[in-house]
């Protein structure tokens, strides 16, 4: 035992009154100023692009053409006749039926690919993925050029399906959604616990009884986040229902209508304000349910190795993954035929004219698809670069701040809403604020810097919640112990914060730049001419009746989207190689 | 020794009236205390008592409510924590695992302008002083438990700060390296000479490392003083209990202030208490401190009891005993060496006299213990 090295009685010093009384503020630190500040400047930044545009829509919304306040009469409109609303119900039969075929397909998919012992799983895999990297209005273009009233499909077998409005809009919804599901699904389902499923045999139960009472409750959270997701990027969609709906108006081609063509702003405002419910819903309530999931993760799990079940259902089952493989690879296939295609499909020689000359409004532009690559690439990098810089230093603020809870938690819900921000609204909602000749934020109208902040935010949620897990991951006590070093804050983030998530932060820019290439809603009222984007250019080109153009500019979208997929894989290996010293045990 | 310990009156770090609420939670309740240049304070108790929130006001990592807090003379309430002068240890080590063992040490240093070769004459220095002078080029990720520990404590000694802050350094160890990792700290500040404050749950740790030792029970203040006073002066029941292993013997204060009821026996204390005749009140005695196998029947605090459970713990025998005359409910736990085991003849079931040494029984009201006697 130690010996005293103190007189043992120290007396405890006496509290005055005052003190008690007295309460306790800390001086601000310079760290402390400069954090304050950048979270002033974040609020200035989420009021300027995000809340201010959606109130300057609701506010349009609830007034006539020249601008006086009418109440809700533009809702009353809406909804005067089953004409005049159908778009609302379209879109919510549409997002239904397209939401229990995905999630249905998407299960029996990932299903084989978690827990069966298929061949090829990575091959299906990759493929499953390839619809994320381009536009939906390419598959639903791809759709007419297969199951048109001359599609391929068509014409060999005779049969026509009846691809424009409802059929096509469904299917090109499937396959664009189907990547997205598939993730979730795949996630659900590898994480389950073995000893459930042990326990579950050695009492005898049926693989059917275990399916039902181990599989379904444990991935129920999963089946239901997925379904919300393909939900509203079902409703939210723009470019399929264009290409494909022919008459069958959805909201977002309600909108677009409204507003391009009969130039009635206040009923688009109406109708994007309808628009903003049920996907405000849809996010909601898959955010109570990915709260639950997180809950159910944390215990340790053993995990479930994938099986030989009986050879029926094995084979059952890969003839299904096969078949799908088959028909996502056709759809690329005839995007790529097409491109060198002279006239699907009455002149089907080979050509390089499509990436060449280039119309698009009706005006010849001399620079070819090339030009307007270049212009998508530019918006892609800039919304790369700026996005992952704002979504991650945000993230970083709000997850490692001390004090100013209540601040943190406000920024915190701001920066996950734009999820159920659908583009096609925030498109408006920008046109709403910055073409606006009044305004001091007109200058920003036209420029390629509205084009990158648009998307930025239209792309914002996802990021935003990677960066927040990953800087989770970190020891909460960084922080602390720069102070206590007497180091400033942004030197600990950058010398050990940044490098730590250098992972995260790359795969935060992909998703940045990949979705910035296939983006169209939110620019579709934001482009101005000269500054067409390669997504959007795809549109003008169909309207237009250039398919072959069209499919030429497509098959660049992908092409670049592969690339830059193949540079951030090689990107984060290389991060990985260097890192490797610290993260080996 | 750098320091002359002791001889100046100022205390180097006063804390007057700290409380700090989370909500409706009191985490801590005006907490007061002059801690002396040089000494280690352990401030102990059971988790959620507000030791790690007092370490993280202390750091001015937390704001308190009220109170005032001084360091070296000045006051520090106000200051945000890249004012203060403290290095901090997380039970997590908290080491940058993208910086070398060097690197992390450096951490500080770098900050500090200093010409290069300093800082690396500085971190050899470190390194040296925390036995590891060859891991310097490794991550932390390559080094043990044990290591990680030593060089998250030279980086938080780097900038010679005037305080120690530990935050349950050791807890995330394994119970070897816990040990001789403890006995390394202590040598450590002893050779540094640096005021320390050390939070802790762990009883044993408290007592081996601590000068002085602050037993907290929700956000307050149970008992401080050397780790002596504290085993063997307990100045409550929750002190009794949380510190080492304590017998409570319920009964009823005696007619004179020397004697306290149990049962149908009478005990006689050498610390007079003040209570009423009749009082409820808790006797308490270590088993270490119960004398077994005494031959005079007759002499005071004397008794028989039959021997209940034996548990063998190598070095010696812990023993449940029970007391007929203090009713079903009470077990008296006793320690005795191997030696002195063969000596009684002591086996399951058998009968052995004891005796309750006065000098060593304490005495406290019943209501004071929050904690009920353990059967």
């Amino acid at each position: 035992m130690t010996t005293p090295a103190i007189s043992p009685t120290i007396p405890r010093p006496v509290v005055d009154r005052r003190i008690r009384r007295q309460r306790v503020r800390q001086r601000l630190g310079r760290d402390e100023i400069l954090r304050r500040a950048l979270f002033v400047l974040m609020g200035v930044w989420l009021y300027l692009f995000l809340i201010y545009p959606l109130f300057r829509l609701l506010i349009r919304s609830l007034q006539n053409k020249e601008g006086a306040f009418v109440g809700l009469a533009n809702y009353a409109a809406y909804f005067s006749s089953a004409t005049t609303s159908a778009s609302l119900r379209h879109s919510l039969n549409i997002s239904i039926l397209s939401m229990v075929i995905t999630v249905s397909l998407a299960f029996i998919y990932a299903y084989g690919l978690t827990r069966m012992t298929l061949p090829g799983k990575r091959f299906f895999r990759i493929v499953a993925m390839l619809p994320i990297f381009v536009p939906s209005l390419v598959q639903a273009l791809a759709f007419i050029y297969m199951f048109g009233n001359n599609g391929l499909f068509t014409r060999i077998f005779g049969l026509n399906i009846g691809l424009y409005g409802p059929v096509g809009i469904v299917m090109s919804e499937v396959f664009y959604a189907f990547p997205h599901a598939l993730i979730i699904l795949m996630t659900a389902l590898a994480l389950a616990d073995a000893r459930l499923y042990e326990a579950a045999e050695s009492l005898g139960a049926s693989g059917l009884r275990i399916f039902f009472t181990v599989t379904l409750p444990a991935i129920k959270y999963g089946l239901m986040s997925a379904a919300f997701v393909v939900f509203t990027l079902a409703i939210t969609d723009f470019g399929a229902p264009k290409v494909v709906g022919g008459n069958y108006d959805v909201l977002a081609t309600d909108i677009y209508n409204k507003v391009i063509g009969q130039q009635n702003f206040e009923m688009g405002a109406t109708i994007s304000t309808l628009l903003l419910v049920p996907a405000m819903i849809a996010f909601i309530l898959d955010r109570l349910v990915q709260r639950r999931q997180v809950a159910q993760i944390t215990a340790e799990v053993k995990p479930l190795a994938p099986r030989k079940y009986h050879p029926l259902v094995q084979g059952t089952v890969l003839t299904f993954c096969i078949l799908i493989v088959i028909f996502i690879l056709s759809i690329y296939g005839i995007v790529i035929v097409g491109a060198f295609t002279k006239y699907w499909p009455y002149d089907l020689s080979l050509t390089l004219k499509n990436f060449k000359t280039f119309y698009v409004a009706g005006a010849q532009h001399k620079s070819g698809a090339l030009h307007v690559l270049g212009n998508s690439i530019q918006m892609a990098t800039g919304t790369a670069i700026f996005g992952t810089a704002i979504v991650f230093i945000s993230a970083y603020l709000i997850e490692k701040g001390r004090g100013l809870r209540w601040v943190r938690s406000v920024l915190y819900l701001l920066s996950i809403m734009p999820l159920s921000i659908p583009g096609m609204v925030l498109g408006l909602a920008y046109v709403f604020t910055f073409n606006d000749p009044s305004s001091p934020l007109n200058r920003l109208y036209g420029t390629m810097a509205i084009l990158v902040i648009s998307t930025i935010f239209h792309y914002y949620t996802v990021p935003f919640l990677t960066a927040t897990t990953a800087l989770k991951q970190l020891d909460p006590e960084f922080e602390a112990i720069g102070e206590s070093l007497n180091v400033p804050f942004y030197r600990t983030f950058w010398r050990v914060t940044v490098p730590m998530t250098l992972p995260a932060i790359i795969s935060i820019a992909m998703y940045f730049f990949l979705n910035a290439m296939v983006t169209l809603s939110a620019i579709v009222f934001l482009f101005v001419p000269g500054r067409e984007l390669a997504s959007l250019a795809v549109m003008l080109l169909d309207d237009a009746g250039e398919s072959a153009q069209a499919m030429a500019m497509s098959l660049l979208i992908l092409v670049t989207g592969l690339a830059a997929r193949g540079f951030f894989y090689l990107l984060t290996r290389g991060v990985e190689r260097r890192t490797q010293a610290w993260t080996q045990g | 020794m750098e320091r002359s310990k002791g001889t100046s009156p100022e205390p180097y770090l006063r804390i007057i009236g700290v409380t700090k609420t989370f909500g409706n939670l009191v985490a801590v309740d005006d907490f007061s205390l002059d801690v002396m240049e040089g000494e280690f304070i352990c401030l102990l108790g059971p988790s959620g008592c507000g030791k790690t929130t007092l370490l993280r006001i202390i750091a001015g990592l937390e704001e308190p409510n009220t109170g005032k807090i001084y360091q070296a003379g000045r006051e520090i309430t106000h200051l945000p924590p890249r004012e203060r002068d403290f290095g901090i240890v997380f039970q997590s080590y908290a080491l940058f695992p993208n910086l070398t063992a060097a690197q992390n040490i450096a951490y500080g240093l770098q900050s500090r302008k200093l010409p290069k070769e300093q800082i690396a004459k500085r971190v050899a220095e470190l390194l040296e002083m925390v036995g590891l002078p060859d891991v310097g080029h490794k991550y932390p990720s390559q080094l043990s438990g044990g290591q990680q520990q030593r060089i998250a404590l030279a980086r938080a000694l780097a900038t010679s700060p005037g305080l120690l802050l530990l935050d349950e350094p050791l807890s995330a160890l394994d119970a070897r390296v816990r040990v001789s990792l403890r006995l390394e700290i202590k040598r450590l500040q002893r050779r540094v000479g640096v005021t320390t404050i050390f939070v802790t749950h762990d009883q044993e740790e408290a007592l081996v490392m601590a000068d002085r030792i602050v037993v907290m029970r929700a956000g307050r203040i149970e008992q401080v003083g050397t780790p002596e006073e504290i085993y063997r002066h307990p100045a409550t029941p929750f002190v009794a209990d949380f510190v080492g292993v304590m017998n409570f013997l319920p009964g009823y204060a005696g007619p004179t202030p020397n004697r306290v009821r149990c049962g149908s026996l009478e005990f006689q204390c050498a610390n007079p208490h003040d209570l009423a005749p009749d009082t409820p009140v808790m006797l308490t005695i270590r088993p270490e401190d119960i004398r077994l196998g005494v031959d005079d029947l007759s002499a005071p605090n004397t008794t028989t009891t039959r021997v209940e459970e034996i548990e063998f713990l190598g070095s010696f025998y812990r023993l449940m005993l029970r007391l007929d005359a203090l009713g079903d409910t009470t077990r008296l736990v006793a320690e005795v060496s191997s030696n002195r085991m063969r000596d009684l003849k002591i086996e399951y079931k058998s009968t052995l006299s004891i005796h309750l040494p006065p000098s060593l029984l304490h005495v406290y009201p019943a209501e004071m213990s929050g904690i009920e006697a353990r059967a």
